[in-house]
């Protein structure tokens, strides 16, 4: 059996995509049966319409990618309009990743996205590091990412997960506190700050200088960071950070996580989804497993 | 467009000086529509320091024998990994992907700068087979990093223009005398200056102009956002919503 639950969420089997990977599911439905995933974190979602940062956003690095694209969305008007009334029939958990400057933009957008039936949580992001205003600046210091999140639960009534940053000296902290301020569930890792420079040109690869790393290079860390969380909160996490095969799908679930999210490794087999969730079935029965939660936390 | 990922074939390489190479790849079963200005997205093997896929445009396309072909320069370890492949050997695709060329238009012109050429071959194809013979003006440094040539007898009228004058005439592109008749489509493909130039020309003029063009990629399906262009209507993914666009949606590209 593959079924978890975050929370109220009742997912099929643990497979997310992570938010910024997966545009609205649409993008992939050529390649896989939407259908079949656990759910699907959209891209982020800002209480107005934002252009991101400017070109170049991305800049390969070794076994991963670093990324500045600052949070380029439509804005929740705009989805709420036109995107949420194309994917609202997925048989699957759609979840909205809402970011903002300001605690009021993250409370408004909440508020909008509650209103929607076939939205059944939203992830709170806490961690964006390719934005000038908010973003990472909640997620690094623990009274204000307390404090975001117990604003945003005050107008957000369904599942409420918080997702966290890398950035930090010590991330439990910070889970703690999203806890303890009414989260149902925390989402980690968000990408690692990080910096190339092309030295041909003798300049930054990225516009923004710093962005975000993600891909096989951050399991590890990821790794380790949702098995200090998982002994710290009793809230059920939520692991993702370079996952790329159904191996790195059951070390976070092993380290502690409930479900798992998967994002870079969608660029590179937009079918990887599909693979693992089919790769952790074969785990458990060549296991003798009957239940996916019997491997939950075991390390 | 239905979007397809697969392996598929190399049955035929060839290679081109020291920088470019092109590879003929069938399909496993029937290859399906493929607009002229579409792209794949192309899976590196064996190079641990090549993590992504690499979006490259299709050169040419023979729907009877299921085969599309890449014609690659080499300009970085994913390319080089490319180039040291052999018939026979099974390269993953995610394809076809983005807006192709509209093909309309009576007179036609195209213009490909170096390795910007390589959509244009089956672009002028389906020119051809609409009935309409474009002229077709490619230009380089030197006549060798000009690779395809004869290929476009078939469906073009072929101009050249080379900067050092060992082929066509000498001098860019934009300052070849083939700009003294009138279009009414220029298709351009090829080293940003040189597009921005004709995007300029043709907005000035009012000629219908297409750019196709080419950023860095992470997904090539819309999802990432990573490889956005500055376009007059905001910020543009070129794997999705190009890499083809009208010049008139790119004034302030074209001025930059």
């Amino acid at each position: 059996m593959l079924e978890v639950n975050i929370h109220k969420l009742k997912l099929k089997n643990p497979v997310m995509t992570a938010s910024g990977t997966f545009g609205y599911g649409e993008e992939f439905a050529d390649f896989i049966d939407i259908n079949r995933l656990g759910g699907i974190i959209v891209k982020g979602t800002t209480g107005s319409h934002r252009e991101g940062n400017p070109y170049p956003r991305m800049a390969e690095t070794p076994s991963g990618m670093l990324n500045a694209v600052g949070l380029q969305n439509v804005g929740v008007d705009a989805f709420c309009e036109n995107i949420y009334p194309r994917i609202q029939h997925f048989d699957t958990n759609v979840i909205v990743n809402v970011s903002g400057s300001t605690i009021d933009e993250y409370c408004q957008t909440a508020e909008k996205i509650n209103a929607l039936d076939n939205i059944p949580a939203i992830e709170l992001n806490i961690s964006c590091p390719n934005v000038k205003k908010g973003g990472m600046g909640f997620g690094t210091n623990p009274e204000m990412a307390a404090q975001v999140v117990s604003e945003v639960r005050k107008v957000y009534n369904k599942t409420l997960i918080v997702k966290l940053t890398p950035n930090v000296t010590n991330i439990t902290e910070i889970a703690v506190a999203v806890e303890g301020a009414g989260a149902d569930s925390v989402s980690l890792i968000n990408t690692m700050l990080g910096m190339a420079i092309d030295v041909e040109r003798r300049k930054p690869m990225l516009s923004t200088i710093t962005g975000g790393l993600s891909g096989a290079a951050v399991k590890p860390v990821a790794v380790r960071m949702v098995w200090q969380v998982a002994k710290a909160v009793k809230i059920p996490v939520i692991g993702l950070g370079g996952i790329s095969s159904t191996n790195d799908a059951l070390e976070f679930l092993m380290a502690g996580a409930t479900a798992i999210e998967i994002g870079t490794a969608n660029f590179i087999d937009p079918t990887i989804t599909i693979k693992i969730i089919e790769g952790i079935q074969e785990y458990l029965d060549r296991h003798n497993i009957k239940d996916i939660k019997d491997i939950i936390g075991i390390i | 467009m239905k979007k397809y990922i697969s392996d598929f074939t190399i049955v035929e390489k060839q290679t081109y000086g020291q920088q470019y190479f092109k590879l003929v790849l069938k399909h496993p079963d029937i290859l399906p529509e493929i607009l002229p200005g579409q792209f794949v997205e192309v899976e590196v093997k064996d190079n641990k320091n090549v993590y992504l896929r690499r979006p490259i445009s299709i050169h040419d396309v023979d729907i009877e024998a299921n085969t599309l072909s890449l014609l690659i320069q080499i300009v970085g370890k994913g390319t080089a990994t490319l180039s040291h492949l052999t018939i026979g050997d099974k390269l993953n695709l995610v394809y076809p992907l983005g807006k192709g060329f509209s093909i309309e238009g009576k007179n036609v012109l195209l213009i490909g700068g170096g390795c910007g050429l390589a959509p244009l071959l089956h672009t002028a194809r389906c020119y051809s087979n609409k009935g309409i013979r474009p002229k077709v003006l490619l230009g380089g440094r030197t006549a060798d990093l000009i690779p395809i040539k004869e290929e476009f007898n078939t469906f073009a009228d072929l101009y050249f223009a080379t900067e050092d004058g060992s082929l066509g005439e000498k001098g860019l592109v934009t300052t070849h005398s083939i700009f003294l008749q009138s279009y009414d489509r220029i298709v351009t493909c090829g080293p940003n200056p040189m597009m921005k130039a004709i995007a300029r020309y043709a907005n000035e003029k009012g000629i219908e102009c297409e750019v196709s063009l080419e950023n860095s990629m992470a997904c090539g399906i819309g999802a990432c956002l990573c490889c956005v262009a500055d376009t007059d209507n905001g910020h543009k993914c070129v794997c999705k919503e190009g890499p083809v666009f009208n010049a008139k949606d790119l004034i302030k590209w074209s001025n930059s």
